[in-house]
């Protein structure tokens, strides 16, 4: 049983690779369109952080934290949320696939569901967004004050995982959702896109119910708001023992395994347009 | 069939059109709002800091998150509205059938936009705002005068935004592929219009560009009658210059187009 998990994993992945790499083939086919594309994904990224750049143009500090602080927060938050965007992304476009009954061709081949529907179109302009917020979050590696201890600096590449975890969780669930509500995909960026803007401002900034909504009903706040807290050395709104900082991996896997439950039962429950 | 006739019911068809997609409407009505809530308390956060930033104060500055919210699918500032299919008519040929209809490509599409926009505001615009002025302090006039003032405004600010969208809809006669000008020109209206700050908070020579461009017509000039920032006769005159200029732009590039262009066909 175990093993044939293991094999389906595999294969999964497998596919997944053969399947991105074919569509990065085909992307590279045309090098002057996937320049524009990506430096057009860097810049519509980069707007948010101009909002950011001229709001602290007229202030010093938001919600108590200076411009370098907030600018951790968001080179974190677009980071991962970038990496997950760019890994399966185009899962956004179950919905459509539903609609024209295009999916029925991803059910008779043989490789998981899943794993085709992730690779589906797979976009490495999104590449765009994940360096503009690498650059952010390197710039303000540069400026903001921080007493490097081990644990911080361990911190940082498994936040970064654990939050492109959550996200994944996200876009999966999101995908499940569409098999109920074809038409409604645009609830999906409320969670990703609202998400991931959400995260880059400080927790302070919020109201402290929804502070708690991204706390314990959708975990949003393990990707950065906790453990960058905790690097900065800044106190976290609710009173929360230190570990939770450290919990980043164990919620990404706990939110993976629900989005999974959740795409099984989207899947079994898919009925074919029939055209 | 009177001219007029025959283009209030194109705009009927865009409203109903869109009308017909209530879970698509509902699922855009709840992004909004989240993304409205987001919005709302960082600029709550930015006003704490600076009391009176660009003139508002912080009911007003919350009343314009909500308006932004209402007004991104009814102008289509991020995109969305039907320009999309125009493109992809220039692209695959299918304009030519339009050219050959007894109706002017202009006003035609912007009969249609105009009942997608009404629809949007109606469907998709007012209940995020609705919401934010019940769950936060806003700043909303108490006459009804000033009301009508905005909806003008509102008008207005739908004309130009076709222009603009026309024009980005028409390159594609030259370009075929249209994806890089649109991106270009969502990204420049998402600016560009206030959608990401106020007009009147970005400060120095930038501030003062965008505050004369075509988009800040659209969320910065009813935005501003509404919450008694600006007289509404100079904003009228604004709006409908850029009205007029734009829209006079797209006929030349019209004709230009059906002059000079070979339609794609197979």
């Amino acid at each position: 049983m175990a093993e044939g998990r293991d094999r389906r994993i595999i294969e999964g992945v497998r596919a997944y690779g053969l399947i991105a790499g074919m569509w990065v083939r085909s992307t590279m086919a045309y090098r002057a369109s996937f320049a524009m594309t990506t430096f057009g994904n860097f810049a519509a990224t980069f707007l948010d952080f101009v909002a950011i750049m001229l709001m602290f143009s007229r202030v010093d500090a938001l919600g108590g934290y200076p411009l370098p602080e907030v600018a951790f927060l968001y080179g974190l938050s677009a980071t991962s949320f970038g990496l997950a965007d760019l890994l399966i992304g185009s899962m956004e476009r179950l919905g459509r696939r539903v609609r024209d009954g295009t999916l029925d061709t991803l059910l008779v081949r043989p490789a998981p569901v899943l794993a085709q529907l992730a690779a589906d179109r797979f976009a490495l302009r999104r590449l765009g967004r994940v360096t503009q917020g690498a650059l952010v979050l390197g710039w303000s590696l540069t400026r903001v004050d921080i007493d490097w201890t081990v644990d911080r600096l361990l911190l940082m590449p498994v936040m970064v995982a654990g939050g492109c975890g959550i996200f994944c969780a996200v876009f999966v669930a999101g995908a499940a959702f569409q098999f109920l509500a074809q038409d409604a995909s645009e609830v999906q960026n409320a969670f990703t896109y609202g998400g991931t803007t959400l995260l880059q401002y400080p927790p302070t900034v919020f109201a402290k119910e929804l502070v708690r909504g991204v706390t314990f009903v959708l975990p949003l706040a393990f990707v950065n708001w906790l453990p960058a807290t905790y690097v900065l050395g800044r106190p976290y709104p609710l009173d929360l023992p230190r570990w939770t900082a450290f919990a980043s991996p164990l919620v990404a896997v706990a939110c993976c395994a629900l989005a999974g439950l959740a795409w099984r039962a989207g899947l079994r429950s898919y009925r074919s347009t029939g055209s | 069939m009177g001219a007029g006739r025959l283009y209030t019911a194109v705009a009927a068809g865009g409203f109903r059109r869109y009308a017909t997609y209530r879970a698509a409407t509902a699922a855009g009505v709840f992004t909004n709002t989240v993304f409205g809530l987001i919005l709302v308390y960082t600029y709550q956060a930015l006003w704490n800091e600076r009391p009176h930033l660009g003139g508002y104060d912080q009911a007003q500055a919350v009343t314009y998150v909500w308006l932004g919210q209402a007004f991104l699918s009814t102008l289509a500032i991020g995109g969305g509205g039907v320009e999309d299919e125009l493109m992809e008519r220039i692209r695959t040929g299918d304009v030519a059938i339009d050219l050959y209809r007894p109706a002017d490509l202009q006003l035609w599409w912007l009969a249609a936009d105009l009942g997608r926009a009404l629809f949007q505001l109606l469907g998709r615009g007012v209940v995020p705002f609705v919401f934010g002025a019940l769950c936060f302090p806003v700043s909303l006039p108490a006459d009804a005068g000033r009301w009508a003032a905005f909806l003008v405004a509102v008008v207005l600010a739908m004309l130009v935004g076709f222009g603009i969208r026309y024009l980005v809809a028409l390159s594609a006669f030259w370009l075929l592929d249209g994806t890089g000008v649109t991106q270009m020109g969502w990204l420049l209206g998402y600016f560009c219009s206030g959608m990401l700050l106020p007009l009147n908070v970005i400060p120095g020579a930038l501030g003062e560009i965008v505050r004369v461009l075509p988009w800040s017509s659209l969320l910065q000039a009813p935005a501003d009658i509404l919450l008694g920032h600006a007289d509404p006769l100079p904003t009228y005159l604004f709006q409908g210059a850029w009205a007029v200029v734009l829209l006079g732009a797209g006929r030349l590039a019209q004709s230009a187009a059906t002059r000079r262009v070979v339609v794609q066909g197979g």
